[in-house]
């Protein structure tokens, strides 16, 4: 499928969309099993790692990249990308300070998998961009800036 | 219902990397429609990939992922011709399968 033929179905999936926010399509949420949502209701990357399971305060980590661009033109896609050197990486997040729910993604990293995984995020306003890493039973973060020009949530 | 998803997978040495491109509306539930309505969240909260079976990368998502979400990881292991299977549930109860060869 050509990206422009991707871009049509797109448009395809916004008017559903808007049909469910009539009430046609029934809105009735239900959570995916096993889906963390103590985690995700979470404010600020403490209480996402608590939610999580971390029994300490994340601390900072030179061996933890964070690839997020400086300024961002478009907050509703925003390319964050993490790589970590922790041995024993478990797990890979990507909190964002601002945001109305502070976790974004949470990666979970098996064996043979590289800690290295990169993904688009929406942001509502410039705000610091964390990637948290699980390796045994500590978290560790990085930290970037990312200037937002204009938001992504709430258009 | 849903878009198919676009997945690429590519061995090169001993590693693979996969990367996907979703089509869902990723509806942060923040937004409000014309009649000032909130429009409510539908977003992907878990999705998977296997190679030949076995799981790949897992994630749970919030409603912070962009619309039609893109994802990248790889893998030790993996050649031309196995398969790849990419699994996302969303908050619907929604769900699909897509498979890909590796190149």
């Amino acid at each position: 499928m050509e990206r422009r033929d991707f871009l049509a179905r797109s448009s395809g999936a916004t008017a559903l969309a808007a049909a469910a926010s009539v009430g046609w399509v029934p809105a009735h949420a239900q959570n995916a099993p096993g889906w963390n949502k103590a985690a995700f209701d979470t404010k600020t990357l403490l209480d996402a790692a608590k939610a999580m399971g971390a029994t300490s305060a994340p601390v900072e980590s030179k061996d933890l990249m964070l690839s997020a661009p400086e300024i961002a033109e478009n907050g509703s896609v925003v390319r964050v990308g993490a790589q970590s050197n922790i041995a024993n990486t478990t797990q890979i997040s990507f909190v964002v300070e601002k945001n109305p729910s502070a976790l974004a993604a949470m990666f979970d990293i098996p064996a043979g998998t590289d800690a290295n995984v990169a993904t688009n995020i929406k942001m509502g306003q410039s705000s610091n961009v964390y990637a948290l890493a699980k390796a045994g039973d500590k978290y560790y973060y990085a930290v970037k800036e990312v200037k937002v020009t204009l938001g992504g949530c709430g258009g | 219902m849903s878009d198919p998803m676009r997945i690429r997978a590519q061995a090169q040495g001993d590693k693979t990397t996969v990367r996907v491109l979703v089509g869902h509306e990723m509806e942060s539930g923040q937004r409000k429609d014309a009649a000032g309505k909130v429009v409510p969240a539908w977003f992907i909260q878990s999705i998977n990939a296997t190679w030949n079976g076995k799981t790949v990368m897992s994630a749970q998502w919030g409603t912070a992922v962009s619309k039609n979400p893109f994802v990248q990881f790889s893998f030790k292991g993996g050649k031309a011709g196995d398969k790849i299977a990419v699994t996302w549930v969303d908050n619907r109860g929604d769900k699909r399968t897509d498979e890909a060869v590796i190149a």
